[in-house]
């Protein structure tokens, strides 16, 4: 049982106010940009788990395992074979491993974002000096870094490899040269694309199957249209057919302006004129991307 | 078994706000292209059975089986919901039938009425094709709502581990790994599909007897075990 204190009335001038030894701090103040960076970099390490538990950790080094092992097996069968090229070029690599990087993607970017959400969290981040602006262009650069590793070390990987194998050295670093500049748009886009989908929704589970809803079903529509135009002999449309989806898009850049040879059904990659309205839709997509995030957060959480 | 208030509130959760909206966009983009096809193609068999074979049961019926198993009761022992839920005097095996329910209807009626509405419209269920993907679509649909809704209460990453089965297992390995379907609901689908539509424009590499045997064991066996899960169910910290 609790002692009753009798209640004492304050009569005249009985308050004090003490002095307990309370500090200012008077530190140096990191500021909006240290904020910023720490952001990015807590951000990137989450992306493959590090600093979180080893549960989370096993799914982003699984795939980025199963990302960089076929590199590896064709490197190994380019050395043992004394091939006098890759199997595969630089920019192919990551249209053939889509599903793994969409799988990525629709794994890490809603736990980049969505946690933040739902334990409302990101009240607190805006309570430090940083603005919206940052807060979505760290996630945003950190997930499109964290999908860079992924897709550029397999790469690195080939071209290590095909250096040990005494392959042409300038024509291999050209190719790795596309193919880096192939895989830092692909990495923009789908971190884009990612992110976006992932900041309207605070459920975990129901962002990683939009996203990858919206990745796989887009490019399934795609190829499926493709091919029955190509069936019907209206091979002029393809090209147009590809610009509506992701990994469809990046390979009609690729095969237009970086020397790649296109995947679309018939070899039909898009002419000169076609590549530039690529790009465009390319650079509107992330623009938009950003945009939209910038939009998102400027009213979550507030 | 059944329980109405469950039902309910896992409808709800299912498809409260805007989600039912979000997604009916599946079904309306294969509606969609359905249209763009018999437009560009005219009606084809061959055509109409590729279009759903690889879209809306290779990947629309899977994707939407992830979202509403795993949707079903993933959240809820996320978020740890489910506390209030499994307090109550219900049986544990009443609550995952009736949540298995509702997962199946949800998936039917996004994935199998679509494909019944784009084959008609790719050719007019010539050859019974559009009725052969349907029953396809529905009996898939019990099978993938009963295992993703069992991978929603095993762990906390259930829809990525169901995407992989869907996407890596029965698209990449099953077109790689002859083994690898027999082991596939949807190939097993496809055996039942098969049956309906008679010819040989719907095939299967799994045997009709195999393919039900295993639809069911896998159904029942989920379904049981899913039961079991939850009545020993431990509420996760932080992951």
């Amino acid at each position: 049982m609790a002692v009753e204190h009798p209640v004492t009335a304050a009569t005249g001038d009985q308050t004090r106010i003490h002095n307990i030894g309370y500090r200012s701090y008077d530190g140096p103040r990191l500021g909006r940009a240290y904020a910023r960076r720490s952001l990015y970099s807590q951000s990137l390490r989450g992306a493959y788990g590090l600093g979180r538990s080893v549960k989370s950790k096993v799914l982003p080094m699984l795939l980025f395992v199963v990302m960089c092992v076929p590199a590896a097996i064709m490197v190994a069968v380019a050395v043992a074979t004394k091939a006098k090229e890759l199997p595969v070029d630089y920019t192919r690599y990551a249209i053939i491993m889509q599903a793994v990087i969409s799988l990525y993607v629709a794994s890490q970017a809603p736990q980049s974002v969505s946690r933040d959400l739902r334990f409302k969290t990101v009240p607190l981040y805006f309570s430090r000096p940083i603005e919206t602006a940052d807060y979505v262009r760290a996630k945003f650069a950190a997930l499109a870094s964290a999908l860079f590793v992924l897709t550029a070390a397999p790469l690195l990987v080939l071209y290590v490899g095909a250096l040990l194998a005494k392959l042409d050295f300038a024509d291999q670093t050209e190719g790795f040269g596309q193919g880096l500049v192939s895989v830092a748009l692909l990495s923009l886009l789908f971190a884009g694309i990612g992110l976006v989908i992932a900041s309207v929704t605070p459920r975990r589970g129901f962002g990683i199957a939009a996203v990858i809803a919206v990745l796989t079903i887009s490019y399934g529509a795609v190829s499926t249209l493709q091919a029955i135009a190509e069936a019907q002999n209206s091979t002029g449309s393809i090209p147009w057919i590809g610009l509506f989806s992701p990994v469809t898009l990046i390979d009609g850049v690729q095969s237009a302006f970086l020397g790649a040879s296109s995947a679309f059904p018939g070899g039909a990659g898009p002419s000169d004129g076609q590549g530039v309205v690529y790009v465009l839709v390319l650079l509107g997509l992330i623009a938009a991307g950003y945009g939209l995030l910038i939009r998102r957060y400027r009213k979550v959480g507030l | 078994m059944y329980d109405p208030t469950v039902a309910r509130l896992t409808y709800r959760a299912l498809l409260g706000r805007r989600r039912a909206l979000i997604l009916s966009a599946l079904p309306l983009l294969l509606i969609a292209i359905s249209v763009v096809v018999r437009g560009l193609a005219g009606a084809d068999d061959q055509t109409a059975s590729d279009l759903l074979g690889g879209l809306a049961l290779a990947t629309m019926v899977p994707i939407i089986g992830v979202i509403a198993g795993t949707g079903a009761i993933g959240p809820e022992i996320d978020d740890g919901s489910v506390v209030y839920l499994l307090s109550k005097p219900l049986k544990r095996p009443t609550i995952i039938f009736t949540k298995l329910i509702v997962a199946v209807a949800v998936t039917m009626v996004f994935s199998a009425l679509p494909t019944l509405i784009a084959g008609f419209i790719l050719n007019g269920n010539g050859q019974q094709i559009a009725v052969a993907y349907t029953v396809a679509a529905l009996v898939s649909s019990i099978a993938y709502a009963a295992v993703f809704l069992l991978l929603g209460t095993v762990s906390r990453h259930a829809v990525v581990f169901g995407l992989v089965y869907a996407l890596v297992w029965e698209a990449l390995f099953g077109s790689l790994v002859p083994g690898a379907r027999t082991l596939s609901v949807q190939q097993w689908s496809l055996a039942v599909a098969h049956k309906v539509a008679g010819g040989d424009i719907v095939t299967s590499d799994v045997g009709l007897t195999t393919a039900t045997v295993l639809l069911v064991v896998v159904t029942v066996l989920a379904t049981w075990y899913a039961g079991q899960k939850l009545r020993t169910l431990t509420l996760a910290g932080e992951e």
